[in-house]
């Protein structure tokens, strides 16, 4: 220890610490550079391109994401229009289907109306042609009987006289015309 | 020179001083004599390169685990200093620079508490100096390529909307402190923490086992033992001061190169 120390003041300067060693500035400096050397040459690209390989990674996950996205957005469109146009297409049929059941309806009800019409002519005519049958029918029974009472009353025959029978005629058509 | 203080304890205390860090020659080459700080010095760039070489080699998306840590320093600088003080748009050259500094720094900082090795190169204060001469080329470098050298002096010395006689004041201000000063600061930062902290070890391992083993005063057990307690608290309090003045002197070098290129302060 002692001697160490006498050999430190000896040197004197030597022992400042303040007083750098030119043989260290020199090769602290060259073995930085050295070593900034290497850095830039081995360590720096292969971070840097970790990164950038992630940064595109991470980039190319959001494109597909957005394109993914964007399929789904076209899906819902066009669903969407399918359904517009199906709820369009229901709407188009419930009117037309609205507008036949109006037009059958229509339709039925003026059949009806003529069938009526037809079953209360048919009724007219019969009840017309039985009425003619009827005013026929009594017509000859009317004379008949007015004839025979006629001849009862008058006491002598007078059955089957064409000239009764004229006359029974006449007074009926002066009947019907009167009735008329 | 410490291993000789410590084997002459026996005949008087240790008295651990400037004279410690002066290591004899290991070997020499020619007239100049090799001592531990330097061979230590070339290994941490070795080191250094080897291992983020192999680090970053691989340069996967998804990292291994030593890419993993690898890339945690790295962006770690290039994040977390340079981008943050020199900007999005200029940081990108200047990550090689600050990364070598930081990790250069480093290594030979954490020198001091590696058993064996035990040496902050740092400390000897020629190291720090050639890196703050170099930190002080690149951001004069920087500055004076981005304004020109008058757009630069003019830029780093005439602070923004001062005008008139204050100038005459201010104007050998700004130069002392922003050109002058700085890598004096640099150095003196980071070689001071580094011997005094490397001196309060030896101050405190000398003497704890000067006091445990060869003294006969009766209060020297107790005396040791604190010693030894302290040596211990400062080692770690010396974990956290080697990673901040590594951070530091990384940090000051990125606001400098930033300042340097900042359009207008």
């Amino acid at each position: 220890m002692i001697s160490t120390r006498l050999v430190a003041a000896a040197e004197g300067e030597e022992l400042n610490p303040l007083i750098p060693h030119t043989a260290e500035i020199v090769l602290s400096a060259a073995v930085f550079l050295l070593l900034l050397v290497l850095i830039v040459k081995f360590v720096v690209p292969g971070f840097e391109k970790a990164y950038a390989a992630r940064t595109a990674e991470i980039e190319g996950g959001i494109e597909e994401a957005q394109a993914a996205q964007k399929e789904a957005q076209a899906a819902l469109e066009q669903y969407n229009a399918q359904l517009a146009e199906a709820r369009h297409d229901a709407a188009r049929i419930r009117e037309e289907a609205k507008e036949q059941g109006a037009q059958i309806l229509a339709e039925l009800r003026a059949d009806a109306q003529a069938e009526a019409q037809r079953i209360t002519s048919a009724a007219h005519a019969q009840v017309e042609a039985e009425r003619a049958q009827v005013v026929a029918q009594l017509k000859s029974e009317v004379g008949t009987l007015a004839t025979e009472l006629a001849s009862r009353i008058v006491g002598e025959a007078l059955t089957d006289d064409a000239r009764s029978q004229r006359t029974v005629e006449r007074f009926i058509a002066e009947l019907e015309e009167s009735a008329n | 020179m410490s291993l000789a203080s410590t084997l002459s304890a026996s005949s008087s205390p240790p008295s651990p001083g400037p004279a410690d860090f002066n290591l004899p020659a290991i070997f020499e080459v020619g007239a100049l004599e090799v001592t531990k700080p330097m061979v230590l010095l070339a290994i941490s760039a070795v080191l250094i390169a080897l291992l983020f070489a192999a680090s970053a080699r691989p340069a996967a998306v998804v990292p291994g685990r030593l890419q993993f840590a690898g890339e945690m320093v790295y962006g770690f600088v290039r994040n977390g200093i340079a981008r943050d003080n020199i900007g999005s748009h200029d940081y990108q050259r200047f990550v090689p620079f600050l990364f070598a500094i930081f990790t250069f720094v480093f290594v030979n900082n954490y020198y001091g508490l590696i058993p064996v090795v035990q040496f902050p190169s740092m400390s000897h204060i020629g190291f720090p100096l050639a890196l703050a001469a170099i930190t002080w080329i690149v951001y004069n470098g920087a500055g004076i390529a981005r304004h020109g050298f008058l757009g630069y002096l003019k830029h780093e010395t005439v602070p923004s909307g001062m005008k008139g006689p204050i100038l005459v004041l201010l104007v050998p201000l700004e130069f002392l402190s922003n050109i002058l000063l700085r890598p004096v600061t640099l150095t003196l930062r980071l070689f001071a923490t580094m011997f005094a902290g490397h001196l309060l070890l030896l101050l405190f391992s000398l003497g704890a086992e000067y006091l445990l083993l060869h003294s006969e005063n009766t209060l020297a057990i107790p005396a040791g033992i604190a010693s030894a307690i302290l040596f211990v608290g400062i080692s770690f309090l010396e974990i956290l001061v080697m990673f901040l003045q590594a951070y530091v002197f990384t940090l000051l070098a990125s606001m400098y190169i930033g300042e340097a290129l900042a359009d207008e302060h």
